[in-house]
C-alpha cells in the first residue's frame, strides 16, 4: 500500500474542512472493508485519507416521532442487531444480515457503504425500497436528499466533495405488512448477488393496497420499479398479474457481463426474483 | 496526538499487554501484529478481507486484521490466538480442534479458532446452524468444513 498522511478528526465538521482543503487527493474512510482493500490492490491511492473512526457522532439508531434516524457510522452489525431496526424497518434487519460475513459487518457502515455506491451492494435496493433519506453535511451546510437522488452511477454519487453522509433517515409511515431482500447467490453465500430484489407491500380486501420493488445488481445504480409498483396497485393478487408486472423489469435493467452471469441471464433472473419476491410479500408463496 | 501524521505512535492492548508502538499509517493490523511484534500466529492468506484467516478478535468484536489499519486500533483491546492459552493449557477450543481433527494444513485454524471464540464469547450455546451461518467466512481449503463445525459444538457440550 502506499504511503499517504493520515488525518483523524473529531467532528464531521472538521472531516468536511479536511476534505475541502485536500480536494481530490483525499479520500474519506469509516469502516474501511471496502476502501483499504482497494488501497491495498492500487486501485485507489490517496495522498490524504480522512478516518472517521476518532468521531463520536453519528454512531446512534434513534427513533424520533415517525422516522428512523441511523447515524452514518453505525455498522451493518449494529443495524442487524437493533430492536428498534426489526421494530420499525424490519426489511432493513433481514437485508442487513444478509451482507457478506459478520467480521465484514462488524466494521462496515451504512454511510460507509452508501458513500463506496458499489451497484451490487445488498442495502441500497432495500433502503430504496422503504423509501430512505439521507443528510448530507458539511462546513457549509446540510441537505436532505432522498437516496434516488444521492445514487448518480457505477460507484458516483451526489456527494460534493467537501460533504460526508450524517444520517440516513428512514420513515415509520406506512407500515407494509410483509417485506422481503431476496438475494440470488449462485456462487457463495458471502458473494455480492448476481441479481437482488427488496419488495415491500400490503393488501387491503384482497387487493393491492401499497406496493414497493427495487433491484441490485442490475446495472449502474440499484432502482426502483415504479412501473411494476403501478401495475399492481389497486389489484387483486393472481399469478398472472404477479408475472405481467414482473416481466415489465426485463426493460428497465442494463446489466453488465461478468463472473456472476451475463447480461442476459441477469436480466432473465432479474424477472425470475422480482416474482417470487412479489409471491413472498404478497403469501403466494 | 496530533491529527495528522505520516506515522503514529498507537497505544492497544493486545492479548492483555499493554503494547505502545510507532506505526506508518498504512501498516494494516495483521501486519503490524506479524512483523512488528513477531505475533506470528495470525495469518494473511487472501488479503482482501474474505477468506477469516486473520480474524482476531478487536474491542470484543472479530475483525479482519487485514484489511484493518494498525492505527484504527489505537486504544484498542486485541485479542490473538496467542493469547489463547492461559498457564501452558491450551483453550478448550484449541484442544477440541486438536481432539477431533478440526484442521488439516493449519492454515486456516488460527483464524477459525478465533471466529469460533468470538461467537462463543457472545452466545456460549450456540445452535449448530447458527455455528455454520457464523462461520460461513472462514475459508478451509482443505475442505475440513465437517471437522470443525464439530469440533467447536463438541467444545461446547465437552465444557458443560
Amino acid at each position: 500500500m502506499r504511503s499517504f498522511e493520515f488525518h483523524a478528526p473529531e467532528t464531521i465538521i472538521r472531516a468536511s474542512e479536511l476534505l475541502a482543503m485536500y480536494g481530490d487527493e483525499a479520500k474519506l474512510m469509516s469502516g474501511g472493508t471496502a476502501l483499504t482493500t482497494m488501497m491495498k490492490q492500487s486501485l485507489v491511492q490517496p495522498k490524504h485519507l480522512v478516518s472517521l473512526h476518532r468521531l463520536k457522532e453519528c454512531r446512534e439508531i434513534k427513533l424520533e416521532g415517525e422516522e428512523l434516524k441511523v447515524g452514518a457510522l453505525a455498522t451493518y452489525r449494529q443495524i442487524e442487531m437493533s430492536d428498534l431496526v426489526k421494530t420499525h424497518a424490519p426489511l432493513l434487519t433481514s437485508t442487513y444480515s444478509q451482507v457478506a460475513t459478520v467480521r465484514i459487518r462488524n466494521a462496515a457502515t451504512i454511510g460507509g457503504g452508501l458513500a463506496h455506491a458499489d451497484p451490487a451492494q445488498d442495502p441500497q435496493p432495500a433502503l430504496l425500497a422503504i423509501g430512505a433519506q439521507v443528510r448530507l453535511v458539511s462546513s457549509a451546510g446540510e441537505r436532505l436528499i432522498p437516496l434516488e437522488d444521492f445514487l448518480v452511477d457505477y460507484y458516483e454519487t451526489d456527494l460534493r466533495p467537501d460533504e460526508l453522509i450524517a444520517e440516513v433517515i428512514v420513515s415509520t409511515k406506512p407500515r407494509f405488512s410483509k417485506g422481503v431482500y431476496l438475494k440470488y447467490l449462485p456462487r457463495t453465500q458471502d458473494d455480492y448477488a448476481t441479481v437482488s430484489v427488496a419488495a415491500l407491500g400490503t393488501l387491503k380486501d384482497g387487493l393491492v393496497q401499497d406496493v414497493r420493488v427495487a433491484l441490485g445488481s442490475i446495472g449502474p445504480i440499484p432502482i426502483r420499479a415504479k412501473v411494476v409498483e403501478d401495475s399492481l396497485v389497486g389489484l387483486p393478487i393472481t399469478d398472472e398479474l404477479l408475472e405481467e408486472a414482473s416481466n415489465l423489469v426485463a426493460d428497465m435493467v442494463d446489466p453488465l457481463d461478468d463472473a456472476r452471469g451475463s447480461a442476459e441471464y441477469k436480466r432473465a433472473m432479474a424477472v425470475v426474483f422480482t416474482k417470487r419476491a412479489l409471491r413472498k410479500v404478497f403469501g403466494n408463496d | 496526538m496530533s491529527e495528522t501524521s505520516i506515522s503514529m505512535k498507537i497505544t492497544l492492548s493486545i492479548n492483555g499487554t499493554q503494547h505502545e508502538s510507532e506505526v506508518p499509517v498504512y501498516r494494516t493490523l495483521v501486519d503490524f501484529l506479524r512483523y512488528d511484534l513477531g505475533l506470528t500466529g495470525t495469518k494473511e492468506t487472501c488479503s482482501v478481507g474474505v477468506c477469516g484467516a486473520c480474524t482476531v478478535i478487536m474491542n470484543g468484536e472479530m475483525v479482519a486484521s487485514c484489511i484493518t489499519l494498525a492505527v484504527k486500533a489505537d486504544g484498542a483491546e486485541i485479542q490473538t490466538i496467542e493469547g489463547l492459552a492461559q498457564d501452558g493449557q491450551l483453550h478448550p477450543i484449541q484442544k477440541s480442534f486438536i481432539n477431533y481433527g478440526g484442521f488439516q494444513c493449519g492454515a486456516c485454524t488460527p483464524g477459525q479458532i478465533m471466529a469460533a471464540k468470538a461467537l462463543l464469547d457472545i452466545n456460549p450455546h450456540p445452535k449448530e446452524e447458527e455455528i455454520r451461518e457464523w462461520m460461513m467466512g472462514n475459508l478451509c481449503r482443505c475442505t475440513g468444513y465437517y471437522q470443525i463445525v464439530e469440533s467447536i459444538t463438541k467444545a461446547i457440550s465437552e465444557a458443560q
